[in-house]
């Protein structure tokens, strides 16, 4: 077992990475084009509802779950050291998770059963669709199983993660988690390393921009306050609006 | 002031014959493509009719444009911050493919491969997206000329306000007109699809006003499809990424029409520069509805006006540009003669695309008559008409023929004017007097008195009518598109310093080309 923890908890999360953030940089930067969500809503508007909505709601709110997990692992830990509290907490996450099973199911069904939608469907979309079903029924079983899963995690799962971070890692604890877990955590990397290569990285482009900025945009192709002023005249650098 | 330039446009209708060769044109040029099959950047409307896509004017299905709410500013209807975000896993007003139609082609191959049988083969229609055999519901101008069916036009969406007996007397068959709406992207000055998309790929652009996606930074966040009232802004399935009309601006750049433009048989298109008021842009969309149109009319300053002319110069308009916005046909026929209306202003993107409202299919009657005169004089082989009716424009009472019209006005008025049926009468005024101007011109048969009352009661005069007369009917190809000059020399400057794209790879790719790659 040890040669498949190591190559699981410290040879995968390396490679998973260093592919994440090459591949990403790599794909903003060259394939612009390429980056996008890939929406199918035009080609099927109605079975789409079932299952984007709670599928994106369940893995927004898993997402945060986990990534609060990470960050502040005691704030988590102070916050189940009441039972009504840890109750709570694991029963609303469970809840997401079920939708975001839910949701998958739906995706799943609806993107194999409508003709229109096979031609806008490749094999890293299968691909994606049975990591991550496996992925989200894996964490339901843990959390079903292995409770209470907010707080080992922030008690095992997060100085693991801390470690692979900081480049020593030390997986002595977290080889000792029952083999669902370790696929659990295998799943994570391996969404994370094809992230790239996939419509996932969408995620990545989130537009929260949007919020801050004006509704309108105008563009010029030149400074318009400068570019016919006679302090700047006609030269190689004529006053460029970035 | 903050003064900016805009290409806008002139569509006079009543010179429309509906020949789709604008949209044949465009559709050559940028749509024939994978995900794009479907879209028509420019396309042309039977009106009454539903339009394309189906109904896209019901706003109550659509949810585009903007709209006030009580304390006086507006929001998006179906998008923006809020509901643009909260709905981007879902968007719950975005029209699907069979809103449209899906995109189909024949099995022409099967004509020429057929094996000999007792049958003729035949060309089976095929999806463009599956490619599988289809029972096509719907096509491109599927209700072109009412289809033979008045059903697609009973369900227009600008039969509001309009009683169903009025409703029913446009319909029956001796009484029916109908008129041409070609339609492309109005490259408003509040542009809805610019304020809804998330990732900020669409953009105005400040030398012309073209609206622009950029093609490498939209998500398919499809929020410009359900935002733009117009649903000119089109989602390409296969590519992921929204699309719509450039007005062909690689074209313009070098000093050419669009092509659609260009290739307009009937010559309705006009195209030119109008100088706005940037900084009123907001103020105007907010307005009341009644004062809509002549708040966007107020924003688009006198290219002549000294003060003018020199806010514009300092806010970097070329003076080529300004030139040409004092050539522009657009300044006449809308600010000037006051002859041209945004179609429906009331979505509140200040559309800068502008209609002369159609007169002839409104201003004629059909009359019984009795034909057999000119049929005796008709050779005896030839064939015989048995109908004894006439398709009457004579106008022998003035404004009579007003009163009697076959569409009732306030149709015309839902699509114009935001309702308001006096704008609309003022502008059939105006085509009116120029025509019985223009009659006593070159026939000669009406009197001076009544043409004098005429321009009186059209507020006009006899000059003006020679020129809106000049300008409709015998106008050049450089009196109709007056393309500032300007953007020649700077076509290349626009997508980059001309310094690095020499020895690039050409049009549209700015990287310097490396061997092997």
């Amino acid at each position: 077992m040890n040669y498949l923890d190591n190559f699981i908890l410290i040879v995968l999360p390396y490679v998973a990475l260093a592919t994440f953030l090459i591949g990403s940089i790599y794909r903003y930067t060259s394939r612009k084009f390429q980056v996008s969500s890939l929406s199918s809503q035009f080609l099927e508007g109605k079975k789409l509802f079932m299952g984007s909505v709670p599928f994106h709601w369940g893995i927004v709110f898993i997402f945060l779950g986990h990534l609060i997990a990470f960050t502040i692992p005691k704030g988590v830990l102070a916050w189940n050291s009441q039972p009504v509290r840890l109750m709570v907490l694991e029963i609303t996450a469970f809840i997401f998770g079920i939708s975001m099973l839910v949701g998958l199911i739906n995706l799943f069904i609806r993107r194999y059963t409508t003709p229109r939608l096979k031609y806008v469907t490749n094999k890293m979309d299968f691909a994606i669709y049975i990591l991550l079903i496996l992925q989200t029924f894996a964490g339901l079983w843990i959390a079903y199983n292995f409770r209470w899963g907010s707080s080992w995690f922030s008690t095992l799962l997060t100085p693991y993660l801390y470690s692979i971070f900081k480049f020593q890692p030390d997986i002595t604890a977290v080889a000792l988690l029952p083999w669902t877990v370790k696929l659990h955590i295998m799943g994570a990397y391996l969404i994370i390393g094809i992230l790239p290569f996939s419509r996932l990285i969408h995620m990545l482009v989130l537009p929260l921009n949007y919020i801050w900025r004006p509704y309108q945009q105008v563009m010029w192709n030149w400074d318009k306050d400068k570019v016919r002023s006679s302090k700047s005249p006609w030269s190689v650098h004529r006053p460029k609006n970035t | 002031m903050d003064i900016r330039s805009q290409i806008a446009m002139v569509f006079h209708l009543d010179k429309c014959i509906g020949c789709h060769t604008c949209s044949i044109a465009c559709k050559n040029i940028w749509t024939d493509r994978k995900g794009a099959e479907y879209m028509w950047w420019n396309n042309v409307e039977t009106k009454p009719g539903t339009g394309y896509p189906s109904k896209w004017e019901d706003q109550g299905i659509y949810k585009g444009g903007w709209e006030k709410n009580k304390d006086g500013n507006i929001n998006l209807k179906g998008a923006g911050k809020r509901r643009g975000l909260t709905n981007i896993f879902y968007n719950p007003n975005l029209p699907v493919i069979d809103d449209y139609y899906e995109p189909f082609t024949y099995k022409y191959l099967d004509l020429i491969e057929s094996p000999e049988k007792d049958d003729q083969p035949t060309a089976r229609p095929v999806s463009l997206i599956t490619g599988k055999p289809i029972d096509i519901k719907m096509g491109p101008n599927w209700d072109d000329d009412l289809s033979g069916t008045p059903d697609y036009a009973r369900n227009d969406p600008n039969f509001k306000n309009i009683s169903p007996e009025e409703k029913e007397v446009m319909f029956q068959l001796e009484k029916m007109a109908f008129f041409y709406l070609p339609r492309i992207c109005n490259h408003c000055l509040n542009p809805a699809c610019v304020a809804s998309c998330p990732s900020g790929a669409i953009y105005k652009r400040g030398e012309d006003g073209v609206v622009l996606i950029n093609q490498e930074v939209c998500r398919a966040w499809r929020m410009c499809v359900t935002a733009c009232p117009y649903k000119k802004s089109y989602y390409n399935w296969h590519t992921g990424k929204s699309e719509k009309c450039i007005l062909c601006y690689p074209r313009m750049e070098a000093g050419l029409a669009p092509a659609c433009m260009h290739s307009c048989v009937g010559r309705i298109r006009y195209l030119g520069v109008l100088l706005y008021d940037a900084s009123k842009i907001e103020e105007t969309a907010k307005a009341d509805e009644k004062d809509l149109i002549q708040k966007q009319l107020d924003i688009i300053l006198n290219p002549f006006d000294e003060n003018v002319i020199r806010e514009a110069k300092k806010n970097g308009v070329a003076d080529s540009t300004i030139h040409a916005a004092q050539n522009s046909p657009i300044y006449r026929f809308v600010k000037e003669w006051k002859l041209a209306l945004p179609l429906h202003p009331e979505f509140r993107t200040l559309p800068m695309l502008f209609y002369v409202p159609p007169l002839l299919p409104v201003m004629a009657t059909v009359k019984k008559t009795d034909n057999a005169e000119q049929q005796d004089k008709m050779h005896p082989i030839a064939k015989k008409w048995e109908d004894n009716w006439l398709y009457d424009t004579s106008t022998k009472e003035l404004w009579g023929t007003l009163d009697q019209i076959r569409f009732p006005l306030k149709y015309i008025a839902n699509l114009f004017s935001a309702g308001d049926e006096e704008l609309i009468k003022e502008k059939w005024k105006k085509l009116m007097a120029v025509r019985i101007h223009r009659r006593k011109v070159t026939v000669g048969d009406i009197s001076d008195e009544k043409v004098t009352e005429t321009l009186r009661d059209a507020n006009m005069t006899a000059e003006e009518a020679d020129a809106i007369y000049a300008l409709t009917s015998l106008p050049k190809f450089e009196e109709r598109f007056v393309i500032p000059a300007a953007h020649r020399e700077q076509a290349i400057e626009m997508m980059d310093f001309t310094g690095d794209t020499k020895g690039g790879t050409g049009f549209g790719i700015k990287k310097p080309v490396v061997r092997g790659i």
